[in-house]
This record gives structure tokens, sequence and C-alpha cells, in this order.
């Protein structure tokens, strides 16, 4: 997890948002961001970090405020887009499999 | 995640400790691991995966956890406070890199040539014994000068560190290599030096120059510098 990420969130909790951090936790194929990487989000849909190459990334921020109102957590997987659903598909052709958590108190 | 969690890593973070987060993929239930505490199967794994620095999944006793490895950054000594040092102390601490530069000569290791970059006016042997390189550490030479770089070079060679690399010419390497080998240095040991240094990509400038130490670093990271040409390949999985 690198340091702009947790920094940021803790920054975000401190200035009283709530914040849900999203996490690739398995790939397939060619995937742009290896397991481990990170998106944290804040409530008004601001986020840092990336969980793949910006393809799936406002899918990602929408499930996470989700995530927040329903203090649950969420298993993501993306895969080849079909031609309608460029906008949330993988380019690239990998798969992806992404966890959204909230932070809780 | 649990707030406290997230203050925990980000501390862990900035005093530069280990620490690798454990996560129910089904219920959220988490753990915070500090590396060397390997009693339980899960501790062992997630040892595993803060050594080999990659988080990952595994399966114990029928659930799934996702280890999110927290290490350290990675340690960029630069020796010789010079023109080319200015942008890859820059470029490297973009790259993740805790920075640092040594040089004796205080007119060089000035606060403003390098904002915000631990400078250090030690010898390299000194400044190198006080913070050791570990394997988490880079160092490379950029000095030109026998006095400042050899000392360095031999605090590098002793250590475990991942990467060497010291800039001079393919003759001024020759050199280089005659004088550390008549302090005890095998060839093979030698061989760990990087130099002339940089991955050929015709770099010019003090920036380009740079670059291509900043890409040969991430190769030896990488890919232990596996002989493969690098520059033939492209750059970015995915």
């Amino acid at each position: 997890m690198s340091d702009d990420i947790l920094t940021s969130a803790r920054q975000w909790l401190e200035a009283g948002h709530r914040v849900a951090i999203a996490t690739v936790v398995k790939t397939w194929g060619s995937a742009p961001r290896p397991a481990g990487s990170q998106l944290a989000v804040r409530d008004d849909g601001a986020f840092v970090g990336s969980v793949s190459g910006g393809c799936v990334e406002g899918a990602v921020i929408e499930e996470a405020q989700s995530v927040m109102r329903d203090e649950s957590v969420r298993k993501l997987e993306f895969g080849v887009s079909d031609e309608q659903a460029w906008a949330v598909g993988l380019a690239c052709g990998g798969r992806i499999e992404i966890f959204v958590e909230p932070v809780a108190g | 995640m649990k707030q406290r969690t997230l203050q925990a890593l980000d501390d862990a973070h900035r005093e530069g400790r280990a620490v690798v987060r454990a996560v129910d993929l089904l219920s959220g239930e988490e753990a915070l691991i500090h590396p060397g505490n390997d009693s339980s199967e899960l501790e062992q794994a997630a040892g595993k995966a803060a050594r080999a620095d990659q988080s990952t999944s595994v399966e114990i006793g029928g659930r799934t956890w996702f280890l999110t490895v927290c290490n350290p950054p990675l340690d960029l000594a630069i020796v010789g406070a010079v023109h080319i040092a200015q942008p890859l102390s820059v470029m490297a601490q973009i790259a993740g890199y805790s920075v640092r530069v040594i040089d004796p000569r205080t007119a060089f290791a000035t606060a403003e040539r390098f904002p915000g970059v631990s400078l250090s006016h030690e010898w390299p042997d000194e400044a190198l014994a006080k913070a050791p390189l570990g394997t988490r550490s880079a160092l490379v030479a950029l000095t030109h000068n026998p006095k400042v770089d050899d000392p360095a070079l031999t605090a590098a060679l002793s250590s475990g560190c991942f990467y060497i690399g010291a800039l001079g010419s393919k003759k001024t390497h020759a050199g280089r290599r005659e004088r550390l080998k008549q302090r005890g240095f095998s060839d093979a040991a030698l061989d760990r030096i990087r130099g002339p240094i940089g991955l050929a990509i015709g770099a010019r400038s003090p920036a380009e120059i740079a670059v291509a130490i900043l890409a040969e670093m991430t190769w030896q990271l990488r890919m232990g510098g596996s002989e493969e040409q690098p520059a033939a390949r492209g750059t970015a999985s995915g």
C-alpha cells in the first residue's frame, strides 16, 4: 500500500468524510495493475491510487460509494468488455477481481 | 477496514516498519501482522509475502485471506551531489524511494539544490556505517573521484543491497575494478557493480541519464538484472 493512499484516506477520515478502499485481489492474463494495488475513495467521489489503467475506476468508485452507505464489503470482477460495456471493461483483455470495503470507526 | 488499522498502517509506513494486513474476503474480518512473528499459518504466509514484497491471497482452513504487504520504502543512497543527482533524487522519490545524498563537499550537497532530500556531509563509509544499506537499498556512486566513490562501493559490496551503479567510462570502470580487486573483492563480487551506469538508451542530459539509472535499478529490482535485453522489450505489463 503506498503512502499517498494511506495518508489521503487518513486525512479524509480526520476531516469527517466517509472513505472506502478498493484492492486488486486477483488478476488473470494481461492485467494492468498487480494484486495489492489500491484505490482510496472519498464519499464525494474524489479518489487516489488506481486498480486498473483507468478502465474500471469509474465503476469501482460508484461501488465504493454504495459500500460506504451500506457499511458492507463487496467483491467485484471485471473482464474483457463486450461492445456496449467498453466503459467498464478491460480493453487489454485481462480479468481482475477487486475487493471493496468501507473504512469504519 | 477499521480506522485504527488504517492509522496503524500509515504510522508503520512513516516509521519504516514492515507490516502485513490480512483481510477475510468474505466477511471483511482483518488482522495486522508484523513479519517475523511466524507462529500461525496466516503469520507464516504474511512473512513470506513480505519477504517477496508481493501482496497475495491465501487459503487457510477454508477461508480466503488477502494479504496486503506494506513494506518500508525502497532506499536510494546517492554518493555525489552532482548535477545528475538532482533529477535522479526527484525521479526516484516519485518511484517510491526514500532518497539520501552523501557528499563531503558542503558546496555540493545543499538544501537549495536538493529540496526535501536527506543530505549528509560525511564521508560515504561513515554515513553508510551509521545508516547501513539493506536488501531494499540501492547505491549510486556519481563523483568520479575514487577517494569518495571507492569507500562507498566497498560498503555497498559488503552489503546485501540490490543495486550498485558507478558513473564513469569503460576505462574508468576498469581502473575502479582493479583498485577494488586489490582490496580483496573477487571478479564475481565486482560484477555486481553496474558500470558504465544505466541502461543503454542513448541518454545525454543529466535528466536522461537519471532515467537510464532509474530504469536499470528497476530492472535489477524486478527482474534481477536478467540478461534478457530490457531495452528491446515492452516496458510495462498489461
